[in-house]
Protein backbone atom coordinates (compact mmCIF):
# COMPACT_ATOMS: atom_id res chain seq x y z
CA UNK A 1 0.00 0.00 0.00
CA UNK A 2 1.40 3.19 -0.75
CA UNK A 3 1.86 6.15 1.82
CA UNK A 4 -1.11 7.52 3.42
CA UNK A 5 -2.44 10.33 2.32
CA UNK A 6 -2.15 13.38 4.86
CA UNK A 7 -5.85 14.92 3.94
CA UNK A 8 -8.79 13.46 2.89
CA UNK A 9 -10.32 16.13 0.30
CA UNK A 10 -11.25 14.35 -2.48
CA UNK A 11 -9.94 11.02 -3.75
CA UNK A 12 -7.01 12.16 -6.07
CA UNK A 13 -4.50 10.36 -4.02
CA UNK A 14 -6.42 7.65 -2.78
CA UNK A 15 -5.73 3.78 -3.89
CA UNK A 16 -8.55 1.44 -4.25
CA UNK A 17 -6.55 -0.52 -1.47
CA UNK A 18 -6.51 2.54 1.12
CA UNK A 19 -10.08 3.28 0.27
CA UNK A 20 -10.93 -0.76 0.86
CA UNK A 21 -8.57 -0.42 4.16
CA UNK A 22 -11.32 1.97 5.27
CA UNK A 23 -14.41 0.28 4.40
CA UNK A 24 -12.35 -2.25 6.28
CA UNK A 25 -11.90 -0.80 9.32
CA UNK A 26 -15.41 0.98 9.44
CA UNK A 27 -16.79 -2.41 10.26
CA UNK A 28 -14.75 -2.59 13.48
CA UNK A 29 -15.73 0.65 14.39
CA UNK A 30 -19.30 -0.24 13.94
CA UNK A 31 -18.86 -3.05 16.27
CA UNK A 32 -17.16 -0.39 17.99
CA UNK A 33 -20.91 1.71 18.42
CA UNK A 34 -22.70 -2.10 19.58
CA UNK A 35 -20.52 -1.91 22.24
CA UNK A 36 -22.16 -0.90 25.82
CA UNK A 37 -18.77 1.48 25.82
CA UNK A 38 -19.12 3.07 22.44
CA UNK A 39 -15.21 4.77 22.95
CA UNK A 40 -11.99 3.62 22.25
CA UNK A 41 -8.65 5.57 23.07
CA UNK A 42 -7.32 5.39 19.98
CA UNK A 43 -7.41 9.63 19.16
CA UNK A 44 -6.73 10.54 23.06
CA UNK A 45 -4.86 13.70 23.75
CA UNK A 46 -5.71 15.09 19.64
CA UNK A 47 -8.02 18.02 19.65
CA UNK A 48 -10.15 18.08 15.68
CA UNK A 49 -11.93 21.06 15.12
CA UNK A 50 -15.11 20.96 13.39
CA UNK A 51 -15.14 24.44 11.21
CA UNK A 52 -18.32 24.80 9.78
CA UNK A 53 -18.76 27.96 7.37
CA UNK A 54 -21.96 26.66 5.97
CA UNK A 55 -24.81 24.94 8.14
CA UNK A 56 -25.16 21.47 8.52
CA UNK A 57 -26.45 19.72 11.84
CA UNK A 58 -26.25 16.29 10.63
CA UNK A 59 -22.91 15.78 9.14
CA UNK A 60 -21.29 17.95 11.95
CA UNK A 61 -23.04 15.80 14.47
CA UNK A 62 -21.45 12.78 13.00
CA UNK A 63 -17.84 14.01 12.56
CA UNK A 64 -18.26 15.15 16.11
CA UNK A 65 -19.44 11.90 17.48
CA UNK A 66 -17.02 10.43 15.49
CA UNK A 67 -14.10 12.10 16.90
CA UNK A 68 -15.56 11.68 20.63
CA UNK A 69 -15.88 7.85 20.10
CA UNK A 70 -12.42 7.87 19.13
CA UNK A 71 -11.53 10.06 22.76
CA UNK A 72 -10.51 12.88 20.68
CA UNK A 73 -11.39 16.61 22.12
CA UNK A 74 -13.52 18.26 19.80
CA UNK A 75 -13.22 22.25 18.98
CA UNK A 76 -16.87 23.08 17.30
CA UNK A 77 -16.47 26.21 14.86
CA UNK A 78 -19.84 27.33 13.66
CA UNK A 79 -18.56 30.82 10.93
CA UNK A 80 -22.35 32.13 11.74
CA UNK A 81 -21.46 32.83 15.53
CA UNK A 82 -18.23 34.02 14.48
CA UNK A 83 -15.72 37.15 12.97
CA UNK A 84 -16.53 35.28 9.69
CA UNK A 85 -19.74 36.84 9.75
CA UNK A 86 -17.99 40.36 10.52
CA UNK A 87 -15.94 39.97 7.16
CA UNK A 88 -12.35 38.15 8.73
CA UNK A 89 -10.85 35.72 5.82
CA UNK A 90 -10.77 31.86 5.63
CA UNK A 91 -7.45 32.49 6.11
CA UNK A 92 -7.24 34.70 9.41
CA UNK A 93 -10.12 31.95 11.06
CA UNK A 94 -7.86 28.70 10.14
CA UNK A 95 -4.63 30.32 11.63
CA UNK A 96 -6.48 31.53 14.78
CA UNK A 97 -7.97 28.23 15.05
CA UNK A 98 -4.35 26.49 14.32
CA UNK A 99 -2.87 28.59 16.87
CA UNK A 100 -5.75 26.74 19.49
CA UNK A 101 -3.06 23.75 18.73
CA UNK A 102 -5.87 22.10 16.59
CA UNK A 103 -4.21 18.84 15.70
CA UNK A 104 -6.97 18.40 12.41
CA UNK A 105 -9.55 20.22 10.94
CA UNK A 106 -12.81 19.02 9.43
CA UNK A 107 -14.29 21.76 6.67
CA UNK A 108 -17.62 22.40 5.59
CA UNK A 109 -17.47 25.57 2.81
CA UNK A 110 -19.94 27.09 0.45
CA UNK A 111 -16.66 27.60 -1.69
CA UNK A 112 -15.19 24.80 -3.94
CA UNK A 113 -11.41 24.56 -2.87
CA UNK A 114 -11.94 26.01 0.61
CA UNK A 115 -10.87 22.72 2.27
CA UNK A 116 -7.71 22.77 0.22
CA UNK A 117 -6.93 26.34 1.55
CA UNK A 118 -7.39 25.39 4.82
CA UNK A 119 -4.92 22.53 4.00
CA UNK A 120 -2.47 25.12 2.53
CA UNK A 121 -2.79 27.83 5.79
CA UNK A 122 -3.15 24.88 8.71
CA UNK A 123 -0.59 22.66 7.95
CA UNK A 124 -2.70 20.02 9.58
CA UNK A 125 -4.26 17.05 8.45
CA UNK A 126 -8.13 18.12 6.85
CA UNK A 127 -10.61 16.35 6.05
CA UNK A 128 -13.43 17.76 3.93
CA UNK A 129 -17.11 17.72 5.35
CA UNK A 130 -18.44 18.86 1.90
CA UNK A 131 -16.88 22.03 -0.29
CA UNK A 132 -19.39 24.16 -2.92
CA UNK A 133 -20.20 21.67 -5.61
CA UNK A 134 -16.86 19.94 -5.87
CA UNK A 135 -16.63 17.12 -3.25
CA UNK A 136 -17.78 15.20 -0.20
CA UNK A 137 -15.77 12.71 0.61
CA UNK A 138 -17.13 10.88 3.61
CA UNK A 139 -20.83 11.30 2.43
CA UNK A 140 -19.66 8.79 -0.65
CA UNK A 141 -17.27 7.16 1.46
CA UNK A 142 -20.29 6.02 3.97
CA UNK A 143 -22.85 5.20 0.54
CA UNK A 144 -20.04 2.81 -0.88
CA UNK A 145 -19.84 1.03 2.76
CA UNK A 146 -23.72 0.65 2.97
CA UNK A 147 -23.98 -0.41 -0.79
CA UNK A 148 -21.14 -3.12 0.14
CA UNK A 149 -22.59 -3.56 3.52
CA UNK A 150 -26.37 -4.62 2.11
CA UNK A 151 -24.72 -5.82 -0.79
CA UNK A 152 -22.02 -7.86 0.14
CA UNK A 153 -19.56 -6.50 -2.71
CA UNK A 154 -19.06 -3.30 -4.69
CA UNK A 155 -18.04 -5.03 -7.91
CA UNK A 156 -20.30 -4.90 -10.68
CA UNK A 157 -22.75 -3.77 -8.98
CA UNK A 158 -25.04 -1.09 -10.67
CA UNK A 159 -25.62 2.40 -8.44
CA UNK A 160 -28.21 4.99 -10.38
CA UNK A 161 -28.30 8.31 -8.53
CA UNK A 162 -31.23 10.68 -9.39
CA UNK A 163 -31.34 14.33 -9.18
CA UNK A 164 -29.98 17.23 -9.22
CA UNK A 165 -26.40 16.25 -10.01
CA UNK A 166 -25.15 19.51 -11.36
CA UNK A 167 -25.22 20.71 -7.84
CA UNK A 168 -24.13 18.20 -5.80
CA UNK A 169 -20.97 17.56 -4.69
CA UNK A 170 -22.30 13.94 -3.30
CA UNK A 171 -23.02 12.91 -6.54
CA UNK A 172 -19.62 13.93 -8.03
CA UNK A 173 -17.63 12.18 -5.27
CA UNK A 174 -20.03 9.09 -5.72
CA UNK A 175 -19.00 9.24 -9.65
CA UNK A 176 -15.25 9.47 -9.10
CA UNK A 177 -15.30 6.87 -5.74
CA UNK A 178 -17.51 3.91 -6.65
CA UNK A 179 -15.94 3.02 -10.31
CA UNK A 180 -12.84 3.07 -7.83
CA UNK A 181 -14.44 0.37 -5.88
CA UNK A 182 -15.39 -1.85 -8.93
CA UNK A 183 -18.91 -0.30 -9.34
CA UNK A 184 -20.97 0.86 -12.29
CA UNK A 185 -22.56 4.36 -11.92
CA UNK A 186 -25.76 5.43 -13.36
CA UNK A 187 -26.14 9.81 -13.26
CA UNK A 188 -29.85 10.84 -14.04
CA UNK A 189 -31.54 13.85 -14.17
CA UNK A 190 -33.40 17.00 -16.41
CA UNK A 191 -31.01 17.73 -18.91
CA UNK A 192 -30.32 21.13 -17.39
CA UNK A 193 -29.15 19.23 -14.04
CA UNK A 194 -26.80 16.82 -15.33
CA UNK A 195 -23.46 18.12 -16.17
CA UNK A 196 -21.78 16.88 -19.49
CA UNK A 197 -18.58 17.00 -18.16
CA UNK A 198 -18.91 14.20 -15.81
CA UNK A 199 -19.11 11.65 -18.94
CA UNK A 200 -15.63 11.32 -19.01
CA UNK A 201 -15.10 9.70 -15.66
CA UNK A 202 -14.55 5.62 -16.13
CA UNK A 203 -17.32 3.80 -15.45
CA UNK A 204 -19.93 6.86 -15.77
CA UNK A 205 -22.60 7.00 -17.85
CA UNK A 206 -25.41 9.92 -17.88
CA UNK A 207 -29.14 9.96 -18.87
CA UNK A 208 -31.84 11.51 -18.70
CA UNK A 209 -34.26 9.01 -19.05
CA UNK A 210 -34.89 8.16 -15.62
CA UNK A 211 -37.18 4.64 -16.24
CA UNK A 212 -33.78 3.05 -17.74
CA UNK A 213 -31.16 4.56 -15.19
CA UNK A 214 -32.99 2.27 -12.67
CA UNK A 215 -33.74 -0.77 -14.87
CA UNK A 216 -31.93 -3.47 -13.33
CA UNK A 217 -30.05 -0.87 -10.76
CA UNK A 218 -28.93 -2.70 -7.65
CA UNK A 219 -28.82 0.62 -5.58
CA UNK A 220 -30.93 3.70 -6.28
CA UNK A 221 -29.92 6.93 -4.54
CA UNK A 222 -32.07 10.25 -4.66
CA UNK A 223 -30.28 13.20 -4.64
CA UNK A 224 -31.93 16.20 -3.03
CA UNK A 225 -33.92 19.11 -4.93
CA UNK A 226 -33.16 22.39 -3.16
CA UNK A 227 -35.47 24.83 -2.88
CA UNK A 228 -34.14 27.44 -5.40
CA UNK A 229 -33.34 24.75 -8.20
CA UNK A 230 -37.40 24.43 -8.12
CA UNK A 231 -38.31 27.73 -9.11
CA UNK A 232 -34.61 28.97 -10.48
CA UNK A 233 -35.25 28.36 -14.29
CA UNK A 234 -34.36 24.55 -14.30
CA UNK A 235 -37.05 22.64 -14.20
CA UNK A 236 -40.11 23.06 -16.23
CA UNK A 237 -41.82 22.40 -13.14
CA UNK A 238 -41.76 21.16 -9.66
CA UNK A 239 -45.18 18.41 -11.19
CA UNK A 240 -43.44 17.45 -14.37
CA UNK A 241 -39.76 16.44 -12.42
CA UNK A 242 -41.49 14.47 -9.77
CA UNK A 243 -43.39 12.54 -12.65
CA UNK A 244 -40.11 11.86 -14.24
CA UNK A 245 -37.60 11.61 -11.80
CA UNK A 246 -39.15 11.09 -8.54
CA UNK A 247 -37.86 7.96 -6.67
CA UNK A 248 -40.72 5.93 -6.16
CA UNK A 249 -42.49 2.41 -5.85
CA UNK A 250 -43.36 2.52 -9.71
CA UNK A 251 -39.82 3.35 -10.56
CA UNK A 252 -38.16 0.90 -8.37
CA UNK A 253 -40.21 -1.92 -9.93
CA UNK A 254 -37.98 -1.62 -12.63
CA UNK A 255 -34.72 -2.15 -10.27
CA UNK A 256 -33.12 -5.43 -9.05
CA UNK A 257 -35.15 -7.82 -6.53
CA UNK A 258 -32.78 -6.69 -3.83
CA UNK A 259 -32.93 -3.45 -5.12
CA UNK A 260 -31.50 -0.87 -1.73
CA UNK A 261 -32.87 2.73 -1.64
CA UNK A 262 -30.47 5.58 -0.30
CA UNK A 263 -30.44 9.33 0.03
CA UNK A 264 -27.57 11.93 1.70
CA UNK A 265 -30.15 14.09 3.46
CA UNK A 266 -32.21 15.72 4.55
CA UNK A 267 -35.27 14.86 2.62
CA UNK A 268 -37.62 16.41 0.49
CA UNK A 269 -40.29 13.89 1.11
CA UNK A 270 -42.69 13.03 -1.56
CA UNK A 271 -40.49 15.85 -3.94
CA UNK A 272 -37.24 13.86 -5.17
CA UNK A 273 -38.51 10.48 -3.07
CA UNK A 274 -41.49 9.06 -2.25
CA UNK A 275 -42.77 8.85 1.06
CA UNK A 276 -43.53 4.85 0.43
CA UNK A 277 -39.93 4.20 -0.96
CA UNK A 278 -37.93 6.65 1.64
CA UNK A 279 -39.88 4.34 4.58
CA UNK A 280 -40.08 0.96 2.86
CA UNK A 281 -38.08 -1.97 2.61
CA UNK A 282 -35.95 -1.27 0.40
CA UNK A 283 -35.04 1.77 1.93
CA UNK A 284 -31.50 2.39 3.68
CA UNK A 285 -31.67 5.72 5.08
CA UNK A 286 -30.77 5.35 8.31
CA UNK A 287 -28.60 2.97 8.17
CA UNK A 288 -26.77 5.53 5.74
CA UNK A 289 -26.77 7.59 9.07
CA UNK A 290 -25.42 4.84 11.37
CA UNK A 291 -22.74 3.72 9.18
CA UNK A 292 -21.74 7.71 8.60
CA UNK A 293 -20.29 7.74 12.27
CA UNK A 294 -18.34 4.42 11.84
CA UNK A 295 -16.94 5.65 8.30
CA UNK A 296 -15.95 9.09 10.14
CA UNK A 297 -14.13 7.22 12.95
CA UNK A 298 -12.14 4.95 10.39
CA UNK A 299 -11.19 8.04 8.61
CA UNK A 300 -9.95 10.00 11.15
CA UNK A 301 -7.80 7.12 12.57
CA UNK A 302 -6.27 6.54 8.83
CA UNK A 303 -5.76 10.13 9.03
CA UNK A 304 -4.36 11.01 12.45
CA UNK A 305 -3.23 8.06 14.04
CA UNK A 306 0.57 8.49 14.35
CA UNK A 307 0.29 11.72 12.48
CA UNK A 308 -0.80 14.89 14.18
CA UNK B 1 19.18 -17.23 7.52
CA UNK B 2 19.02 -19.77 10.68
CA UNK B 3 17.64 -18.85 14.19
CA UNK B 4 20.11 -19.08 17.03
CA UNK B 5 18.21 -21.42 18.86
CA UNK B 6 14.82 -23.40 18.86
CA UNK B 7 13.39 -23.37 21.69
CA UNK B 8 10.28 -25.15 21.87
CA UNK B 9 9.54 -27.84 19.13
CA UNK B 10 6.03 -29.24 18.39
CA UNK B 11 6.16 -31.76 20.71
CA UNK B 12 7.56 -29.75 23.54
CA UNK B 13 5.05 -26.82 22.66
CA UNK B 14 1.72 -29.58 23.15
CA UNK B 15 3.58 -30.49 26.42
CA UNK B 16 3.87 -26.84 27.77
CA UNK B 17 0.05 -26.46 26.62
CA UNK B 18 -1.10 -29.51 28.53
CA UNK B 19 0.71 -28.17 31.79
CA UNK B 20 -0.91 -25.00 31.15
CA UNK B 21 -4.40 -25.97 31.33
CA UNK B 22 -3.61 -28.22 34.24
CA UNK B 23 -2.78 -25.44 36.62
CA UNK B 24 -5.95 -23.32 35.06
CA UNK B 25 -8.19 -26.26 36.32
CA UNK B 26 -6.36 -26.12 39.45
CA UNK B 27 -6.12 -22.89 40.15
CA UNK B 28 -9.64 -22.33 39.38
CA UNK B 29 -10.87 -25.50 40.37
CA UNK B 30 -12.50 -26.82 37.09
CA UNK B 31 -13.59 -24.76 34.16
CA UNK B 32 -17.07 -23.67 35.16
CA UNK B 33 -17.53 -20.11 34.77
CA UNK B 34 -14.28 -19.52 32.56
CA UNK B 35 -13.59 -18.19 29.63
CA UNK B 36 -10.60 -17.81 27.01
CA UNK B 37 -10.42 -14.78 25.06
CA UNK B 38 -7.39 -14.68 22.91
CA UNK B 39 -5.26 -11.83 21.37
CA UNK B 40 -5.01 -10.72 17.95
CA UNK B 41 -2.65 -12.86 15.79
CA UNK B 42 -1.49 -15.79 17.66
CA UNK B 43 -3.39 -15.69 21.03
CA UNK B 44 -6.20 -16.76 18.95
CA UNK B 45 -5.51 -20.51 17.91
CA UNK B 46 -3.80 -20.63 21.20
CA UNK B 47 -6.63 -20.38 23.05
CA UNK B 48 -8.23 -22.81 20.91
CA UNK B 49 -6.35 -25.29 21.66
CA UNK B 50 -6.56 -24.43 25.63
CA UNK B 51 -10.16 -24.56 25.10
CA UNK B 52 -9.46 -28.23 23.62
CA UNK B 53 -7.57 -29.55 26.23
CA UNK B 54 -10.20 -28.18 29.15
CA UNK B 55 -12.25 -30.33 26.75
CA UNK B 56 -10.12 -33.11 26.63
CA UNK B 57 -9.39 -32.50 30.95
CA UNK B 58 -12.59 -32.16 32.43
CA UNK B 59 -15.81 -32.55 29.21
CA UNK B 60 -16.69 -28.74 29.54
CA UNK B 61 -16.87 -26.30 26.48
CA UNK B 62 -15.36 -23.29 27.58
CA UNK B 63 -16.61 -19.82 25.30
CA UNK B 64 -13.77 -18.27 23.45
CA UNK B 65 -13.28 -14.43 22.13
CA UNK B 66 -10.76 -12.83 20.12
CA UNK B 67 -9.93 -9.36 21.12
CA UNK B 68 -7.90 -6.76 19.34
CA UNK B 69 -6.49 -4.35 20.85
CA UNK B 70 -4.95 -1.85 17.76
CA UNK B 71 -7.00 0.69 18.91
CA UNK B 72 -6.41 0.87 22.73
CA UNK B 73 -2.28 0.93 22.28
CA UNK B 74 0.02 3.43 23.40
CA UNK B 75 2.29 3.80 20.84
CA UNK B 76 0.57 4.37 17.82
CA UNK B 77 2.70 7.18 17.21
CA UNK B 78 5.18 4.83 16.42
CA UNK B 79 2.99 3.46 13.69
CA UNK B 80 3.86 4.66 10.07
CA UNK B 81 1.07 2.73 8.40
CA UNK B 82 -2.05 1.56 10.14
CA UNK B 83 -2.97 -2.03 10.31
CA UNK B 84 -5.87 -3.17 9.17
CA UNK B 85 -8.10 -3.20 12.71
CA UNK B 86 -8.82 -6.90 13.03
CA UNK B 87 -12.53 -8.07 14.89
CA UNK B 88 -13.21 -8.26 18.19
CA UNK B 89 -15.46 -10.78 19.31
CA UNK B 90 -16.64 -11.96 22.46
CA UNK B 91 -20.01 -13.79 21.97
CA UNK B 92 -20.44 -14.21 25.63
CA UNK B 93 -21.66 -12.45 28.68
CA UNK B 94 -18.44 -11.27 30.91
CA UNK B 95 -19.70 -10.08 34.13
CA UNK B 96 -19.30 -13.26 36.71
CA UNK B 97 -16.60 -14.58 34.47
CA UNK B 98 -12.88 -15.84 35.18
CA UNK B 99 -11.30 -14.73 31.73
CA UNK B 100 -8.09 -16.22 31.16
CA UNK B 101 -6.35 -13.77 28.06
CA UNK B 102 -3.91 -15.44 25.93
CA UNK B 103 -1.00 -14.51 23.75
CA UNK B 104 2.05 -15.76 22.34
CA UNK B 105 5.25 -14.15 24.04
CA UNK B 106 4.75 -11.40 26.51
CA UNK B 107 7.28 -8.60 26.45
CA UNK B 108 7.18 -5.13 27.98
CA UNK B 109 3.64 -5.42 28.93
CA UNK B 110 1.87 -2.93 26.87
CA UNK B 111 -0.34 -5.26 25.06
CA UNK B 112 -1.34 -6.67 28.08
CA UNK B 113 -2.20 -3.13 29.34
CA UNK B 114 -3.94 -2.70 26.03
CA UNK B 115 -6.18 -5.64 26.29
CA UNK B 116 -6.92 -5.30 29.77
CA UNK B 117 -8.77 -1.79 28.63
CA UNK B 118 -10.05 -3.29 25.94
CA UNK B 119 -11.97 -5.97 27.76
CA UNK B 120 -13.07 -4.16 30.60
CA UNK B 121 -14.57 -1.69 28.04
CA UNK B 122 -16.67 -4.85 27.09
CA UNK B 123 -17.81 -5.78 30.73
CA UNK B 124 -17.06 -6.32 34.09
CA UNK B 125 -15.27 -10.16 34.27
CA UNK B 126 -15.32 -11.42 38.05
CA UNK B 127 -11.67 -11.97 37.40
CA UNK B 128 -8.67 -11.70 34.75
CA UNK B 129 -6.12 -14.01 34.72
CA UNK B 130 -3.15 -14.26 31.93
CA UNK B 131 -1.43 -16.98 29.67
CA UNK B 132 1.68 -16.86 27.65
CA UNK B 133 3.48 -19.08 25.62
CA UNK B 134 6.60 -17.71 26.28
CA UNK B 135 7.74 -14.95 28.72
CA UNK B 136 10.63 -12.99 27.70
CA UNK B 137 11.07 -10.47 29.85
CA UNK B 138 12.00 -6.57 29.76
CA UNK B 139 8.50 -5.66 31.53
CA UNK B 140 7.91 -1.57 31.11
CA UNK B 141 4.55 -2.21 32.99
CA UNK B 142 3.62 -4.36 36.55
CA UNK B 143 2.58 -6.75 34.83
CA UNK B 144 2.97 -10.97 35.02
CA UNK B 145 1.27 -13.87 33.67
CA UNK B 146 -0.33 -16.53 35.52
CA UNK B 147 0.59 -19.40 33.56
CA UNK B 148 3.46 -19.41 30.81
CA UNK B 149 4.76 -21.71 28.47
CA UNK B 150 8.40 -20.84 28.69
CA UNK B 151 10.69 -18.41 30.39
CA UNK B 152 13.25 -17.00 28.30
CA UNK B 153 15.71 -14.89 29.47
CA UNK B 154 16.28 -12.76 26.05
CA UNK B 155 18.25 -9.69 25.17
CA UNK B 156 16.67 -6.86 23.52
CA UNK B 157 18.57 -7.28 20.57
CA UNK B 158 16.90 -10.55 20.44
CA UNK B 159 13.33 -11.64 18.45
CA UNK B 160 11.34 -14.63 19.93
CA UNK B 161 9.43 -16.15 16.91
CA UNK B 162 6.41 -18.03 17.43
CA UNK B 163 5.17 -20.15 14.85
CA UNK B 164 1.79 -22.25 14.96
CA UNK B 165 0.37 -24.61 12.67
CA UNK B 166 -2.80 -22.78 12.22
CA UNK B 167 -0.85 -19.55 10.89
CA UNK B 168 2.29 -20.32 9.96
CA UNK B 169 2.03 -24.14 9.09
CA UNK B 170 4.19 -25.62 11.72
CA UNK B 171 5.06 -25.25 15.50
CA UNK B 172 7.77 -23.98 17.29
CA UNK B 173 9.69 -21.30 19.57
CA UNK B 174 12.61 -19.82 17.54
CA UNK B 175 14.85 -17.25 19.11
CA UNK B 176 16.66 -14.98 16.25
CA UNK B 177 19.16 -11.88 16.33
CA UNK B 178 17.42 -8.75 15.51
CA UNK B 179 19.12 -8.02 12.75
CA UNK B 180 19.11 -11.38 11.07
CA UNK B 181 15.41 -10.83 11.19
CA UNK B 182 15.49 -7.22 10.06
Amino acid sequence: MNARPRHLLDFDDYTPERLGAILDNADVMRAVLDRPVKKVPALQGLTVCTAFFENSTRTRTSFELAARRMSADVLSFAAGSSSVSKGESLRDTIETLTAYKVDAFIVRHHASGAAHLVAKYSGKPVINAGDGRRAHPTQALLDAYTIRRELGSLEGKNVTIIGDVRHSRVARSNAQLLPMLGANVTLCGPATLLPRDLAHLPGVKLTTNAQDAVTGADAVMALRLQGERMNGGYLGSLQEYIREYQVNDALLARASDDAIVLHPGPMNRDVEISSAAADGPRSRILQQVENGQAIRMSVLYHLLVGRA
Amino acid sequence: MNPKATILNADEMRRALTRIAHEILERNRGAQDLALVGIHTRGIPLAARLAAKLHELEGVDVPQGRLDITLYRDDLSEIARQPIIRETQVPFDLNQRRVILVDDVLYTGRTIRAALDALIDLGRPAGIQLAVLVDRGHRELPIRADYVGKNLPTSQGEVVKVKLHETDGSDSVELWNLEDVQ
